[in-house]
């Protein structure tokens, strides 16, 4: 199993190459210019594949802006003028889009702060400092990513829950997530990549660690902090099992959560309101698909799948 | 100064190091640096990890708050009442289901779209976003979509007319399986396409030159050149995958209300929340949880040995 999660960090490094490989393969590139069967049927199939991956969110975003949303074929490309943002009135009154939003934002920025504070220290020590039993700290980082979050679901939900009392707490939210060995990766392979000389010439100039880190380190680390960032706002954003197994307070919940509930209370009744449903998930989904738009160029597929628990 | 002065110089030095940094390494204070880090493993991983097997073996359930209980240890019985409950007979066959679906389908597209937009075209990056789109996105707000797509009325069924199956989908004992595993599927794949075309990438193009002038066309190039060269990222994919399909909740929790219909899509997580959390019988849930840890262990292992050596 350590076998597999050494081959992710490879990926990873893999990753990194490859915008090299991209600019060595110019040549053929220039010649793939040609109009070839191949390369037509390359094209039908990609975009048939975007359309299938593409067509629920327009038909998600379609059905939050229609009153009556219509299942027919022709409901999915309804008139502009029958739009209207009254599903987004509605399910503000039953969720409370502001506080629930909130909400996610709290347990999201939480878990990014404690990632960025424990994955920073350990992720530089892990680099650049030289102490006995370096290797086996990050064996120990590598242990906790291959093992799946549900297994320690049941002994987190009594440990928190029950021995001290954090049910309904943003602290007991986030603690689980606050191990994330993906962000001591990212740190850590940043780096490794630096010229140890930028280091050692600090010190020559009397700096402390903790000063290098602050002052040298994390200023050029800037582009692995954004990573680290991102692919940590994907996680609790979008998390459902953990918040839900200990919010029971309307209040309290993230987005997710509360959506969710919405969902399993209203399925069945006759009065089945698709419009709010999706209306509260755009909201839920948007931020996240903007945000990866924007700074894409920041995700490396291999980062993320690490990134997210559960 | 000549090589071997300057080496006897710094044998020298390392020998005139004090006792402290013979023990410690270089920099001790790394210690310090990856001490909190170490310590929220420890209390929430290592620990966690110990007590999961801990409640397994004993008649752990929550009592009143205050309450003083015996929890006796028990041995295998709580697995044994789990392995002998129907219910989680159909959960595991379910990831038996879910996997066999779910595998095949993931390393074929991905394997064919990764090659698709391993080459020169345009609309590239629209191409790689999009596919990328859903699994960056909220499964919450994912699902909400396709209860709707899916439902009794819904466009799927519309387009279908009489080939709609009766009862529908996501209330069908034979099709709720099947339809996690799409979602699931559908959801993940941007991820692993991304990782297959980062392994092409890598791909030395002299040897697609090599089969060019053999004389292979485009599909024996990509049978005997692409596919041979991402055998790595595919063990990956199918170990990765198979987790996935180990731990899915969300799904049955909410596009199949509850495990739906009757059971047909019960998952091990969801059955782990239901006996260990809802019911209160923790030893049960820990139970399932350490079977599900060890079949995954077990399994990745092997399909590491299997498919991983050449």
């Amino acid at each position: 199993m350590a076998e597999s999660t050494q081959d992710l960090a490879e990926t990873r490094t893999e990753v990194a190459k490859r915008s090299d490989r991209e600019t060595t393969t110019a040549g053929s590139v220039a010649r793939g210019r040609r109009i070839t069967p191949g390369r037509i049927l390359s094209l039908v199939l990609l975009l048939i594949g975007a359309l299938v991956f593409l067509f629920p969110f327009w038909y998600m975003v379609v059905g939050a802006f229609q009153l009556k949303p219509d299942p027919t074929v022709a409901g999915a490309f309804p008139d502009p003028s029958t739009l209207t943002v009254d599903n987004f009135i509605a399910i503000n009154e039953r969720l409370n889009l502001l506080v629930t939003l909130r909400n996610s934002l709290i347990f999201t920025l939480g878990v990014i702060v404690s990632t960025l504070v424990l994955g920073l220290l350990a992720g530089y020590a892990l680099a650049v400092l030289n102490f006995r039993g370096r290797g086996a700290v990050f064996g120990i980082v590598l242990l906790s990513l291959i093992l799946p979050f549900q297994l320690l679901m049941i002994p987190l939900f009594v440990m928190i829950v029950r021995t001290y009392g954090l049910a309904d707490t943003f602290l007991g939210m986030i603690l689980p997530f606050a191990v994330n060995a993906t962000a001591v990766f990212i740190f850590r392979q940043f780096f490794l990549a630096v010229p140890q000389s930028l280091f050692d010439a600090a010190r020559v100039d009397g700096a402390g660690e903790l000063r290098i880190l602050l002052r040298v380190a994390v200023p050029i680390a800037r582009p692995a902090i954004l990573t680290a960032v991102l692919v940590t706002f994907i996680g609790p954003w979008n998390e459902f099992l953990w918040p839900f197994l200990i919010t029971k307070q309307a209040n309290l919940q993230p987005l997710a959560v509360a959506l969710a509930n919405f969902i399993s209370t209203v399925a069945g009744s006759t009065a089945n309101p698709v419009g709010a449903i999706l209306a509260g998930a755009t909201v839920l989904a948007i931020p996240v698909v903007v945000l990866f738009l924007v700074f894409q160029r920041y995700f490396q597929a291999s980062d993320l799948g690490a990134g997210v628990k559960g | 100064m000549n090589q071997q002065t300057t080496t006897a110089a710094l044998a020298a030095t390392a020998n005139r190091q004090p006792l402290k940094k013979r023990v410690f390494g270089e920099h001790p204070i790394g210690y310090a640096f990856v001490g909190p880090y170490f310590l929220f493993w420890l209390a929430l991983f290592a620990f966690p990890l110990v007590f999961a097997v801990y409640i397994a073996f004993h008649d752990y359930f929550f009592a009143a708050p205050g309450a003083v209980v015996e929890r006796p240890f028990v041995g295998f019985e709580n697995f044994a009442t789990v392995l002998a409950d129907p219910v989680a007979q159909r959960a595991a066959l379910n990831v038996v289901i879910f996997v066999v679906i779910n595998v095949p389908l993931t390393v074929l597209l991905g394997l064919v779209l990764a090659a698709a937009l391993n080459q020169a075209l345009p609309l590239r990056a629209f191409f790689r976003a999009s596919y990328f789109v859903p699994y960056v996105a909220a499964s919450v707000a994912l699902i909400a979509v396709w209860l709707w797509m899916f439902s009794r009325d819904g466009i799927v069924n519309q387009v279908l007319g009489p080939l709609a199956p009766n009862p529908s989908w996501l209330v069908n004992r034979f099709w709720a399986m099947p339809i996690i595993a799409l979602f699931a599927t559908w959801k993940q794949l941007g991820f692993y396409v991304l990782l297959y075309l980062a392994a092409m990438q890598n791909i030395p193009h002299e040897l697609y030159e090599a089969a060019e002038i053999d004389g292979a066309g485009t599909l024996q190039r990509f049978r005997s050149v692409t596919v041979p060269g991402v055998r790595q990222t595919t063990t990956l994919v199918v170990i990765v995958a198979f987790i996935v399909g180990a731990n899915f909740f969300t799904e049955p929790y909410l596009l199949t209300g509850g495990g739906g219909p009757n059971g047909a899509s019960m998952s091990p997580v969801l059955l782990m929340y239901q006996k260990g959390i809802e019911q209160g019988n923790a030893g049960i849930g820990a139970a399932i949880g350490v079977m599900l840890a060890a079949l995954v262990m077990i399994s990745s292992a092997v399909i590491y040995r299997v498919q991983g050596r050449d």
